[in-house]
């Protein structure tokens, strides 16, 4: 089925239907096996002991708050490049998650680094782009509130989203262009991963359960934006009727 | 051409006569700077300190507030239906409004900066660095505002959206300004490379400015 095949609300919502029970399940078994692999498996840190397991939420909490603003990057290119009809349904169900897992990842680092560094909060180059980060997902979800037509506030929204996605490139890099108190990178390098392999695989298999969880909820979302949409035009006829 | 200057000379005009919206911008500035020793204390040279890093927030604060008059007025009385129908390119009409905006409240602030900067115990020429700064910096603030008052042109009860939209963008400008001022007054680093970065910046958002700003109406206005 091409893309172009979802474009029809109708459709998707039968795809959506069928779809989520199966995402669900595959999330909740990946927390399983993640979560078991991250509290039984992979051993305490010879020096901060047993709160080095915040990475395995930490971690694909900031991979996937850059991942909402990908995917919402996408969706904005898809409604004013390619006119996609549900393309700024994706980006409306998508900006809340982003936001969601933005946050976590803030709150999670924030009490990690409290015990390791010593600090609540540093203004280091990472730390400050994935605050810059949030602050644009709250300026994203404020303009759809402030539009009443869905579909201009959807134009709106993704040129904002547009001119915000500088910033994915930045927060990546940010630990190697600038002298940081965050840790460099350490997975997505081009000489591979530093981690030692029974704290890598626990990290890969929870960032799978999270990024699952991210598309289950997403679907949902979409399901709800779709169904939303379609009170509104029934309403707003039955108002046209009623004057008529 | 000739159209752009005479929207450029119109706007300037009009912000000039109209309810005062070219000084109310340094009048803001200085009251957020008179604002600053209230509440760190009138100890000199902590004011000397931070005086660079008030001056560029407070220059910052009085270009933001002041955007929502770039469109509003024009889309009230139907002036930017006009403009969208015209045959010149809209990027270039927005470039001649932010122009305009700019000359008309960007270029206050930098003129006030250093007569503020006494206000700070800064001296004379520390004063000039950083209006020099502001004159480098002041521009992308009003054309990244530029994509902001775009944005939020229909909306009637706007309120301080626009600012929430562009301040994130706004942040690198900032930094860099600020490392530029301290940089040169105080070092240790030296002052050209912020102020390439800050003339870089300012060099961008002239060109993507425009462009977002006028794709924002298209699709704001439809």
């Amino acid at each position: 089925m091409a893309l172009i095949d979802l474009a029809n609300p109708s459709r998707f919502l039968a795809l959506a239907k069928r779809a989520l029970p199966w995402l669900a399940a595959a999330s909740a078994l990946a927390f399983a096996i993640g979560l078991y692999l991250a509290f039984f498996v992979a051993p305490d840190d010879y020096q901060q002991g047993a709160t080095v397991k915040i990475m395995f939420i930490h971690v694909p909490a900031a991979w996937l708050g850059m991942f909402g603003w990908t995917l919402m990057t996408l969706a904005a290119l898809g409604t004013l490049v390619w006119r996609h009809p549900l393309a700024d349904v994706a980006a409306k169900a998508a900006a809340p998650l982003g936001a969601a897992f933005t946050a976590m990842c803030l709150v999670t680092g924030s009490l990690w680094g409290r015990p390791m560094w010593g600090t609540y909060w540093v203004w280091d180059a990472r730390l400050t782009s994935v605050l810059v980060l949030f602050l644009m997902y709250l300026g994203v979800l404020a303009l759809w509130r402030a539009v009443d037509d869905p579909a201009r506030a959807g134009r709106l929204a993704a040129i904002l989203t547009l001119a915000g996605a500088i910033n994915i490139p930045i927060i990546k890099f940010s630990v190697d262009w600038w002298n940081t108190l965050h840790q460099p990178a350490s997975v997505l390098r081009t000489d591979g991963p530093t981690v030692y392999p029974t704290i890598l695989a626990p990290l890969l298999v929870m960032a799978l359960a999270f990024t699952l969880l991210f598309l289950t909820l997403h679907a949902a979302a979409m399901r709800n934006e779709i169904l939303r949409r379609r009170v509104r035009a029934l309403q707003m006829m039955r108002a046209q009727g009623a004057e008529a | 051409m000739k159209a752009l200057a005479a929207l450029l000379l119109r706007d300037l005009r009009l912000s000039v006569r109209v309810g005062g919206g070219a000084l109310m911008g340094v009048l803001f500035f200085l009251v957020v700077v008179t604002l600053l020793p209230f509440a760190v204390g009138p100890e000199l040279a902590l004011l000397r300190r931070i005086g660079p890093a008030m001056l560029w927030v407070s220059a910052l604060l009085a270009s933001l507030l002041a955007l929502d008059r770039l469109l509003l007025a024009d889309y009230e009385d139907g002036s930017l239906d006009l403009i969208l129908m015209a045959p010149m390119p809209l990027e270039l009409t927005v470039a001649a409004k932010g122009v305009a905006h700019w000359l008309a409240t960007g270029l206050p602030l930098v003129v006030a900066a250093p007569l503020l900067g006494l206000l700070l115990d800064l001296d004379l020429t520390a004063g000039l660095t950083v209006a020099l700064t502001l004159l480098a910096g002041t521009p992308a603030l009003t054309f990244l505002g530029l994509i902001g008052a775009a944005l939020a042109v229909t909306l009637r009860r706007g309120g301080l959206l626009v600012p929430v939209l562009i301040l994130p963008l706004a942040i690198p400008v900032l930094i860099f300004g600020v490392a530029a001022s301290n940089a040169a007054l105080v070092g240790p680093g030296p002052f050209g490379p912020p102020f390439t970065i800050l003339c870089a910046l300012t060099l961008i958002s002239l060109v993507v400015g425009p462009f977002a700003a006028a794709a924002a109406l298209r699709h704001g206005l439809e």
